[in-house]
């Protein structure tokens, strides 16, 4: 329990520990610590910075989302009023056609009509003539009588 | 082994280093010595603070030299633990920038507490094996073979801690102060006149002296006591059992409360002595 030349061994073995601790234990250790320290710290931000651009990128989907669905939407507005502006277009065209050919079938109706009606009062005025001459009995010179005839064939 | 001597005679046995000296006759043991002064040596002190030390530096190294920066294995993630205890103590107590005072506050840390921890083998096993080497292979009397396994239960070893810190605190005062700025702070302080320079001088030199003696004597005494007490339990038969547990378990508290309080303090007085007043 006395003090004795074990002071002197003891120190040197302090000194020893000491020195090797310094030089080869601690700054080894404290470096492989700091590095990973700094690791998690760039591993944490880049998982920060990750999420906040997924965030970004589901805002950015969900925009383009809303915007595809108004041009769909306004696509096929469009596409129904071009139909209906067809199907407009289509049907007053249909009624013109009919209009004209209902309106040439008259006209046609008309022309025959009077073409029947001509040929009818010309036949009538030959008739009428044929009449004349069998009442008269004698050949009426046709030419001089004509204005006869033509005022008949009028008031036919 | 308590049957086979008186209890103080027990005691006494336990609490004596193996001794080794050189004398006329070439190199003696143990009661040989008595007449040495101080040119002995406590040869279980030294072997065993040696071997632990080793145990330190081998392991740390190890772990130092493998040190991965990735995924720790258990033993480097443990020896990382420590190593943050200790550097976030220095860094909260110690301002000033060192390479020197983490290392030496770890190698202080770990160190101690491993020779604290020899306190917690049980008392008889060491001396006993030490015993039946010295009787059947150097045919001794195993009442002459001591071992005392506790370094820090030896003077030598808590005063050559103590020493070591003490050199380093007049070290740090004096690199950080300037010799004139240490001296003026020896002479100038409590009393701020030069009338009181020799009183001044008085006190604040015990204050120095002060600190490594009671860093030495704190650590010795807490450890002599508790390694007594090991051993007084140790002799009451039967009893010691639950007694030996409870002391024991006390111990898990006291031994790396008093290791931390050594390396506490260590920083501490380093960085009172690298400040400025």
């Amino acid at each position: 329990m006395n003090i004795n030349a074990t002071l002197i061994g003891q120190s040197i073995a302090f000194i020893v520990f000491v020195w090797f601790c310094k030089k080869y234990v601690w700054p080894p250790l404290m470096g492989a610590i700091e590095e990973r320290q700094k690791k998690i710290a760039d591993g944490l931000a880049a998982s920060d910075r990750a999420e906040k651009d997924l965030e970004l990128a589901q805002q950015k989907a969900t925009e383009q989302l809303k915007d595809a669905k108004a041009q769909a939407a306004e696509i096929i507005e469009q596409a129904k009023k071009r139909a209906n502006q067809l199907v407009d277009e289509e049907t007053q065209k249909g009624h013109a056609e009919r209009e004209k050919i209902i309106a040439s079938g008259y006209a046609e109706i008309e022309a025959e009509r009077n073409r029947a009606k001509e040929d009818l009062r010309k036949q009538v005025a030959a008739l009428a003539v044929a009449g004349a001459q069998q009442i008269l009995q004698r050949e009426i010179d046709a030419q001089a009588q004509n204005d006869i005839v033509e005022k008949l064939v009028a008031e036919l | 082994m308590a049957s086979e001597y008186t209890t103080s005679e027990y005691i006494k046995h336990h609490l004596t280093n193996a001794t080794m000296c050189s004398t006329d006759s070439g190199i003696a043991f143990n009661k040989a010595c008595a007449d040495a002064g101080f040119w002995a040596w406590h040869v279980d002190t030294l072997a065993w603070s040696v071997v632990l030390g080793l145990l330190f530096v081998i392991s740390f190294r190890a772990v130092a030299k493998k040190a991965t920066t990735g995924v720790p294995g258990k033993f480097q993630a443990f020896v990382e633990l420590v190593l943050e205890f200790v550097n976030d103590n220095v860094t909260s107590t110690y301002h000033g920038r060192s390479a020197l005072i983490a290392p030496l506050a770890l190698t202080i840390f770990v160190w101690v507490l491993l020779m604290n921890l020899m306190d917690l083998v049980p008392v008889d096993w060491l001396p006993t094996i030490a015993g039946l080497i010295g009787q059947h292979a150097f045919d001794m009397d195993p009442h002459d073979v001591y071992m005392k396994s506790v370094p820090t239960t030896d003077l030598n070893t808590t005063f050559a801690l103590a020493l070591g810190v003490f050199v380093l605190i007049l070290y740090y005062s004096v690199k950080m102060k300037g010799f004139g700025g240490f001296t003026k702070e020896l002479t100038m302080q409590p009393f701020n006149h030069w009338a009181f320079i020799p009183v001044n001088f008085i006190l604040e030199t015990v204050t120095l002296l002060a600190r490594p003696l009671s860093l030495a004597l704190r650590l010795f005494g807490n450890l002599y006591a508790s390694e007594l007490i090991f051993i007084l339990i140790a002799t009451i038969g039967l009893f010691q059992l639950p007694l030996h547990f409870a002391w024991a378990v006390f111990h898990i508290l006291v031994l790396p409360l008093q290791a931390f309080i050594f390396m506490m303090l260590t920083i501490v007085y380093l960085s009172l002595a690298s400040e400025d007043h």
